[in-house]
This record gives C-alpha cells, sequence and structure tokens, in this order.
C-alpha cells in the first residue's frame, strides 16, 4: 500500500508537487531529502498531481527524492504521557524524551455542535484585578491579548497560567524566539505546573509549516482531555505568527490575497481554531487565552481586527498593564453579578473615576488650573495605576475589591463617586483615622 | 440514488472538480463518495467536461477517482409544519437531533430530514372537492404553536389544479397525503403538508408586492423613533467589532413587534447561539404570553462550521421566511453577519480563479446582496391578506471602515442604514448607533416634525462642540453652550437605552409618542440661565431625573410624579417664570 514515489516535478517554497495516483486530500507523507525525513500533508490534488506541503520545509529536497504516503491523516497521540512533556509543531518530543504511539487522534476535527454547548457560568481566577475585577475571564472564554512588540504578553501568560484554578495547561508556541519557551518552561516548572502542563512549541528557527499546525495539535489534545471532564486552559502565542505562516502558504499556492496579503479565508481559519473553546454539556471546557502581536500597535491590521470579531472581547496590553479602555470580556455579565454584591459597582465606578482622571490629565498638560476635584482626581488615579493596574500586583478578587473601596475612601467623599447609598453604607471604609 | 455518476479529478480546499459524462445542471446538488460516507456539494460552475462542485463539508479524505452522485436538484429545503422553534443548520438539518445522533461534534456527511417525520398535526381541510386552485392557495390547516400553519398547492405547481381528492379533518403526519390535484393536462399530483423549494429562488405565489410602509417596532428608541424600520423593509446595521451589533439584533429578536423571527447565525460565535437557545425558551413573549422559542427559529452556521455552507444558510433562512410570509404573518430574518457570507463568496472565488474585483470580492459581490436584500418585501397574497418579510442584515467592515466593498453594496439596497460607531460604543452610549450618520427611507411612530427638530438640535450641538474643542468653553456664548447641552440631553435620555433592564430595554411605540412628545417640548423651550454652570447642573439633574422617568412603568405612579417634576424644573427656567 505505502508505495514510494521517487520524482518530485515541483519544489516552490514549502510545496513539492508529486504525481501519484490513490492519494486522500489530507493525507500524511513521509518525504526523504538529504538534510533527513520529514512528515508533508496533501493540500491540493489535481488529477494525479499531488500537492504537498513539507513540516521541514524544501530545503534539501531533491528532485529524485522519495515520498512515502502513510494512508492517514495527520494526527497525535494522546495518552496521560503527554502532561509534563515538550513537543514540536509536528508532535515529534524536542524534550529528548520517548516518542509516543499509542491511541491515536485526529487533529483539526470537526466543530462542536452548538446543540451541545452549555451558557458559560464559570469565572476563572487570576490573581490579576485588572482582569478579575473589571473584566473577569471567563470558562470556555476565548480571549486574545492584543500588544505590541516588546509588551510583556509572554510574562502575562505565564502568570494567568501558573493562577488559573485549571487542571491542565496548554501551551502552544508560534514564532517564539528560543530563549522565551526557555523560560515559560522554567517558570512552569519552577512553580510545579509542569507536570500539568504540554508544551507544543515552534520557535522562530523552525520551519514555518510546523507553526501552523501548533493550534490544532493543542487544540485537538485539549479537546480530548475536555471530554474526559478536564478543564483545559490553552495558551497561544503569538497568533500573528500563525497568520503569517498562513500567508505564507497562501502566497506559495498562489493564491489571490485579500487584504495585506493575507489570504482570503484568514477569518474562517482563526475561527475554526478559536471557536475550539467550549463549555461541554456534561464535560470538561477549554478555555483559549492568546498573544496577538499588532504589527505597529494597529488594532485595524487584519490579524487582530479579524481576530476581534471571533473572539468574546480582547485585552489590549500598553505600556506593561492591561488597558482599562478597550479591554473588554464579553462574558463578565455572566460570572460578575454572583462574586459579590458590590462587583459591578466598584468595576464601573472606578473605570468613570480613571476616565475623569485621564481627562484632567489632559487639562493639567494643556496648563489649565487645577481644582480641588482635579487634585482628587490625580490621586486618585495615580493611585489606581499603582494598586490595581500594575501587573506584578497580584491579590485575590475580594481583596482587589476591598482595596478599590479602601483607593475611592482615600481619595474621595462618598457622594462623589455616584455609588448608592445602599452600597456605602456596607463597603465604604471606615475612618481608621 | 441517481445514476448520473461522475468522478473527482481535482481537490482544492473544499472545491472539487469532477468529470461527468451525464448532463450536469448549474447549481445542482451532488454528493461526493468517501466510503461509507456521501459528502454534500453544489454544482458552481461547469468547464468543458468537468464540472466544479463546492463542498458544504471537510473534503480531507476524498481521492482523485471517488465517485461523484448528481442528484439532479437544486439545493432546497423543506417546508411544512414542525419549522418553528427549531434549531438547524445551514443545510437544515436540526441539531437537536444531529447531537442525539452524533453526540458533541457534527460529524460530516450526516444529513438529517428537517422536519419530524413522527408527529401527528390536527388538519383542518379548507379546499374542497372539485375547487381551482393555484400555486399557494390553501388546501387546508395545522395548529402550529400559536399560529394557524397553512397547508398550500406547492408553490413549484404551476397553471390551474382542481382537487380531486381532499382528505377529512383528522390527524396526520406531515408524509400523509392530504389532497390530490389534477390539472387540465390530466397530470394528478398527490399534495403531502411538506413541499420542497429551491433556496436560491424566491417564492412567487402571491398577489402583488406592495411598498413597506407600515412601521415595525423594535422598542429601541433610536431605531423607531429616529431611524425606523419598516415592516417588508430592509435595513442593516454596520459597526467594528465590539460596537455591540449582536445584542442589538439578540434585543431586536426578542421585542421586535412581528409574528416569527428567525435568527440566522451566519459564521458568528456559536456562543452567541446558544445563549438564545438556552435563554429564549425561558423568556416569555409579551404579546402571546407563551415562549419566546415559539416564535423563533434559529438557522446557525457558525464561523468554524463549513464555510459553503454560510453562504446556504442566508438562502436556508430566507426561504423559510418566504414561506412563513405566504401564510399572512409578519416574518422578521436577522442575518448576523451579512460579511461573512460576502467572505465565503470571497474564498470560494479565489479557489475558482475569478479575477478578483475589490479586496478580492468577486465583481458579482454586488448584484448578489442585491439580490438577497431584495428576497425582504411586503406582499398581497391572492386570498388578500398580506404578509411580510424585514430583513435586517448586520455588517462586519474590516477595521470598522464602512468604505469597504461588503458595507457599501449594501448600503445601495437597504431602506434604512444604523451605522454602529466605535466611539460612542467607548463612551458606553449605547445602543450606539451613530445619530448623525445613519438614516432610514421608512416612516417612523413619532410625528415627523418633533423628530427633525430633534435632529437639528443633534446636528447644532455637534457643531458647537466641535467648535468648543478649539476656543474652549469660555469662548463660547451661553446660547451655543445651551443648545449643545440639550444635545447632549436628548442623547442620555432618550438616544441611549439599557437594554438589560426590564422597563428602559423596551420602550412601546405609544410610550415613545408620549415621551418624545415631553423630550421635544424641552428641546424647543427657550430656557434662561445666569452662567454656563448653572446651565450644566440644571441639564445633569434633568437628565437624571428623565432617565429616573424611563426606568418606571407607565402605569406606575411615579411615572406621573416624575412627570411632574421634569414639568415642574421646565417651568422654573422657561421664559415666563
Amino acid at each position: 500500500m505505502h508505495k514510494v514515489y521517487h520524482r518530485i516535478e515541483q519544489i516552490a517554497g514549502n510545496v513539492i508537487t508529486v504525481r501519484a495516483a490513490g492519494v486522500m486530500n489530507g493525507e500524511l507523507a513521509q518525504v526523504v531529502g538529504t538534510l533527513g525525513t520529514s512528515l508533508a500533508q496533501v493540500i491540493r490534488l489535481d488529477r494525479d498531481k499531488v500537492f504537498l506541503q513539507v513540516f521541514a520545509g524544501s530545503r534539501g529536497i531533491s528532485t529524485d527524492g522519495q515520498v512515502r504516503f502513510l494512508g492517514h491523516k495527520m494526527d497525535i497521540s494522546f495518552t496521560d504521557a503527554l502532561l509534563g512533556r515538550v513537543f514540536n509543531g509536528s508532535g515529534q518530543p524536542r524534550d529528548n524524551g520517548p516518542d509516543l504511539d499509542e491511541n491515536r487522534i485526529a487533529i483539526g476535527g470537526p466543530s462542536v455542535n452548538p446543540a451541545k454547548r452549555i451558557i458559560p457560568r464559570k469565572m476563572v481566577r487570576t490573581g490579576i484585578p485588572m482582569i478579575d475585577v473589571f473584566n473577569s475571564l471567563v470558562e470556555s472564554q476565548k480571549l486574545p491579548i492584543f500588544a505590541a512588540a516588546g509588551e510583556p504578553y509572554n510574562e502575562l501568560l505565564a502568570r494567568i497560567a501558573l493562577q488559573a484554578e485549571v487542571d491542565i495547561i496548554i501551551l502552544g508556541g508560534m514564532g517564539l524566539k528560543h530563549d522565551d519557551y526557555l523560560q515559560f518552561r522554567d517558570t512552569l516548572e519552577a512553580h510545579g505546573a509542569l507536570a500539568r502542563s504540554i508544551l507544543f512549541i515552534h520557535t522562530a528557527a523552525d520551519p514555518t509549516v510546523e507553526c501552523q499546525m501548533v493550534p490544532d495539535i493543542s487544540l485537538a489534545v485539549a479537546e480530548q482531555f475536555a471530554l474526559q471532564n478536564k478543564r483545559v486552559l490553552v495558551l497561544l502565542t503569538d497568533m500573528t505568527s500563525f497568520a503569517d505562516a498562513l500567508k505564507e502558504i497562501a502566497i506559495t499556492m498562489e493564491q489571490i490575497p485579500s487584504n495585506r496579503g493575507y489570504p482570503g479565508d484568514l477569518y474562517s481559519q482563526l475561527a475554526a481554531r478559536y471557536e475550539k473553546a467550549v463549555d461541554f454539556e456534561g464535560a470538561g471546557s477549554i478555555t483559549i487565552l492568546a498573544v496577538t502581536t499588532m504589527p505597529g500597535d494597529d488594532v485595524t491590521h487584519p490579524v487582530p481586527d479579524n481576530t476581534g470579531y471571533i473572539t468574546e472581547g480582547q485585552f489590549y496590553l500598553r505600556n506593561g498593564r492591561i488597558e482599562p479602555f478597550g479591554s473588554l470580556s464579553r462574558l463578565k455579565q455572566q460570572v460578575n453579578g454572583k462574586t459579590r454584591a458590590d462587583h459591578r459597582t466598584v468595576m464601573n465606578t472606578m473605570i468613570q473615576l480613571y476616565a475623569s482622571y485621564k481627562e484632567t490629565l489632559e487639562k493639567q498638560s494643556m496648563g489649565f488650573r487645577m481644582s480641588a476635584w482635579d487634585n482628587k482626581l490625580l490621586k486618585y488615579g495615580e493611585r489606581f495605576e499603582k494598586e490595581m493596574m500594575d501587573l506584578t500586583v497580584n491579590i485575590p478578587l475580594e481583596a482587589a475589591l476591598d482595596l478599590g473601596w479602601q483607593i475611592m475612601a482615600d481619595c474621595f467623599e462618598p457622594e462623589e463617586t455616584g455609588i448608592s447609598s445602599k452600597l456605602t453604607a456596607t463597603f465604604w471604609p471606615k475612618k481608621t483615622a | 440514488m441517481s445514476d448520473n455518476v461522475g468522478s473527482i479529478v481535482g481537490i482544492n480546499g473544499n472545491l472539487i472538480t469532477v468529470k461527468f459524462d451525464n448532463p450536469v445542471t448549474q447549481s445542482e446538488v451532488g454528493y461526493a463518495r468517501t466510503g461509507e460516507t456521501a459528502l454534500k456539494a453544489e454544482v458552481i460552475r461547469i468547464r468543458g467536461e468537468n464540472a466544479e462542485l463546492q463542498v458544504f463539508e471537510d473534503t480531507t479524505g476524498l481521492k482523485v477517482g471517488d465517485p461523484v452522485e448528481f442528484s439532479g436538484n437544486l439545493l432546497a429545503v423543506e417546508l411544512g409544519p414542525g419549522l418553528l422553534a427549531q434549531v438547524f443548520d445551514g443545510l437544515q438539518n436540526p441539531l437537536p437531533k444531529l447531537a442525539e445522533q452524533c453526540g458533541f461534534f457534527l460529524q460530516r456527511g450526516t444529513y438529517l430530514k428537517a422536519l419530524d417525520r413522527e408527529k401527528k398535526w390536527t388538519y383542518t381541510p379548507r379546499a374542497r372537492k372539485g375547487d381551482e386552485l393555484t400555486a399557494g392557495d390553501t388546501l387546508g390547516t395545522v395548529p402550529e404553536g400559536i399560529f394557524e400553519h397553512r397547508i398550500m398547492v406547492p408553490f413549484r405547481l404551476t397553471g390551474k389544479w382542481r382537487v380531486e381528492e381532499a382528505a377529512a379533518a383528522g390527524s396526520y403526519n406531515v408524509d400523509h397525503v392530504v389532497a390530490r390535484l389534477r390539472n387540465e393536462r390530466g397530470d394528478i399530483r398527490p399534495v403531502t403538508m411538506v413541499q420542497e423549494w429551491p433556496v436560491k429562488v424566491p417564492i412567487k405565489a402571491y398577489a402583488e408586492r406592495k411598498r413597506p410602509v407600515e412601521p415595525l417596532v423594535t422598542k429601541v428608541r433610536i431605531i423607531d423613533t429616529f431611524f425606523p424600520v419598516a415592516r417588508g423593509g430592509v435595513y442593516c446595521i454596520p459597526g467594528p467589532f465590539g460596537a455591540g451589533k449582536t445584542v442589538l439584533q439578540q434585543i431586536t429578536s426578542r421585542h421586535a413587534d412581528v409574528d416569527i423571527v428567525l435568527v440566522a447565525a451566519c459564521g458568528e460565535r456559536a456562543g452567541e447561539v446558544v445563549e438564545t437557545l438556552r435563554e429564549f425558551p425561558e423568556l416569555t413573549d409579551p404579546r402571546t404570553g407563551k415562549s419566546l422559542m415559539e416564535r423563533t427559529m434559529i438557522i446557525c452556521n457558525t464561523s468554524s462550521m463549513p464555510v459553503a455552507a454560510r453562504e446556504a444558510s442566508v438562502y436556508t433562512a430566507v426561504t423559510i421566511c418566504e414561506y412563513y410570509r405566504q401564510m399572512g404573518l409578519n416574518v422578521l430574518l436577522l442575518a448576523d453577519s451579512t460579511s461573512r457570507w460576502a467572505q465565503a463568496l470571497r474564498e470560494m472565488s479565489g479557489r475558482l480563479e475569478e479575477i478578483p474585483g475589490e479586496e478580492a470580492f468577486p465583481a458579482y459581490l454586488e448584484s448578489v446582496i442585491a439580490a438577497f436584500y431584495e428576497r425582504g418585501g411586503v406582499v398581497k397574497l391572492k386570498d388578500g391578506t398580506t404578509g411580510s418579510v424585514t430583513i435586517g442584515g448586520t455588517v462586519s467592515p474590516a477595521g470598522g471602515n464602512f468604505d469597504e466593498p461588503v458595507t457599501q453594496a449594501t448600503l445601495k439596497v437597504v431602506g434604512a442604514f444604523h451605522g454602529l460607531n466605535r466611539e460612542r460604543s467607548d463612551a458606553r452610549r449605547y445602543p450606539a448607533i451613530h445619530p448623525l450618520d445613519s438614516w432610514s427611507k421608512y416612516p417612523g411612530v413619532v410625528d415627523e416634525q418633533q423628530v427633525a427638530d430633534a435632529r437639528r438640535v443633534l446636528r447644532q450641538g455637534n457643531e458647537v462642540s466641535q467648535m468648543m474643542k478649539v476656543v474652549g468653553e469660555e469662548g463660547t456664548s451661553i446660547e451655543d453652550f445651551v443648545v449643545y447641552l440639550k444635545s447632549e440631553f436628548l442623547d442620555a435620555a432618550y438616544l441611549q437605552q439599557d437594554s438589560f433592564h426590564d422597563v428602559d430595554g423596551a420602550t412601546s411605540a405609544d410610550r415613545q409618542k408620549y415621551v418624545f412628545a415631553k423630550i421635544h417640548g424641552i428641546l424647543v423651550a427657550k430656557v434662561f440661565f445666569p452662567d454656563k454652570d448653572a446651565a450644566r447642573k440644571w441639564f445633569l439633574q434633568l437628565t437624571s431625573v428623565t432617565k429616573d422617568w424611563n426606568r418606571v412603568a407607565m402605569d406606575a405612579a411615579e411615572f406621573k410624579q416624575l412627570e411632574q417634576r421634569i414639568d415642574a424644573m421646565l417651568a422654573e427656567v422657561s421664559e415666563n417664570a
């Protein structure tokens, strides 16, 4: 069955063409080149011409190289032995551990029947006030972190991963710097979380095609764990690299680009991955947090733009802080009504006051005279940024709410905040002096 | 099973090229076989001996040489009792039944009948033996939820047909023959409660089309008062992500004053469909007192479901709407989002290697969009009653820029434009419909002159606010400043609405007339203040009282009290005071 083909007709980019019969669309093949053996996947069939994208790239493949079709689709072994391991984008170990070969599961499977989904109701606590208080993360949510290059997005991901109350963490790294990968691994290990983590890592030096596989492989494994009633957190960084890999393949295949060179199906491709986030009726869940770097800090760039239409909100990371404006968790209403009676009020009031602080700052920079109210706002804004927005702050939701009241009480009179007297009577801190 | 079989010669994504020997029809349905599975596909182009088909499923596993059976039929939907309260995918597979059969995932190649074959319906015949009928005439009725569902002469029958045999009243399932019809040529057709209709062809079994003039009340103030929608009209809601398109659609699906609402979730988040799916059965429809689900249908082809079926889903949806319109009902189709459907067209066009138009969308984008929106309308049926299909489509323009091809093509054919605006949504001014950029050609529920006055205040207020950014508050005259405050008041107290509040979230037409008359009175009143601070303070207070007023039921005692307070406040600062 596994016939070997020896004549490669065309090599363009990472795509090779051979003449072969009886090949399935999406089938895997082994390609032997002078630099070693690589997996390849059928991406197009035209009569007896078979187009394959070679995972390790086409460098070193000669026209008489060997192509052996394997008769099955891309798959990965799914066992508990995956935990604590590191793999590359085609599922091979990159941690010197043993190969896994039992219980192979297909990747990129069908989507979940909407009738089997339930409305998400459980909050994921992260210990970061800007998330817990202002834009609560909800189990089964898909949420990107929009950031310009250079922002500490990977540190943020790592922190959320360590603190979130989930059963399993899956990290899909795309186009990561090798140092960043090592840092992720070391951080997880240092906090004893590596044993419940699985890492699928594509570094910037690895072949592009593997980058494209990372989300699928990560999510296929996540899905299996979720079906076993586990709560899985999938971290994907960076989805812009993934989109760029798609772009590269599309251009190689001579597809007509739609917007800034990206293929016309960018939205569908991204959605197919993000929509794997799910809360199964009667089983576990998948929550997806993904980094999307914004080229030129431009949110209208096709990748963040399409992402925003797919995901359930977004976090803007700017100057090392999660921006309160623009950041949004579309699902927060599902959970923040039942945490504590003052949660929504604190959330809204503190943001409104912070917006006023920003206006005051503007006035100040234009040289206008500061009123007494302005001075109160300035004091408030500084404390808010230092004690709430700073990413090093690490406190549970309740403590963050208490802190919010304390900051407001230190800066304002109760009635100045516009909070109803019913709530201030209960929550407004008593003057200690 | 058809004996017209071709074989695959090429596969590119979800596009397959098939060599055929017997004639094939453009747009007919074919099934690509791989092992036990048959994948539904549609012919989209024929060249020489090859037909190109878009497959409605993932094509992984298909091989060159695999057989493709041509069915000879166009892509069609089943029409009959039992569609209401259902959830279908883009090809009309009932999703809950699919879940029973396949579990958590949508298994490809599984196609189920849209209508329940077991369920019995209480049939009351209306046509008698010997009656002469044409397509769309009523043969009998069955009760479906709160409606009388008409069993009609199939729309595809042309010419006159005489009833040869009519079933007696009784309880039948949908496949039961309820009449036998005979035409002049002597052809005999048995008619059941189910008929099929090709989705891409409009149903035209009516007497005439009429102009949409009757307002469709959505209970959203900014829409009904400023940018109204008519029954049988078509409108669009473009907006960047996070501006509230979907929330607006959800609110409309709850409150719209129509008989039936069909929500077509086309290429959007599954989570949003789930909310409708899980919450609507729990909510009561204020019009009927029954569950809201009884008047709702959902067609959902969410973003991760196969792309080709996304295009089919909007047509499936509008065809079902037209079917219920034929029963003299008012139907609202909410399509979220038409951009995803346009993107599906673009993907296919790219695979067909057609010459791309703007932003790589195909050149026929405009005509396809126009033809779709043209399926909305009010019709007078053959029995004299009227029915309507109203279409509201959201558009998701790339980068929130309305100059892109889908928004522009849509604007050409709709009667109302509700443009959502990022600045307004960032400022939490919901619904974020831009009051100056949006427009509507339909008549509203409120006095036109009053609305025109209010628009003038908004426009002038905007001019003043632009000016103030340059010259500051100090450089603005108090008269101008008051105009600005009036426009802000109108915005905060009337245009903005808390859609999650029980009372404020849904404002009836009567209440809108009443409240708007009061607000209009304030807008045109000559008011005097000693200085700007006093003016600002007075307007802030008025806004807060009016907002409270919006939040109490009209028949509550507090409603009158707050109204008196507003009157008293106005009297304090008016000329005569």
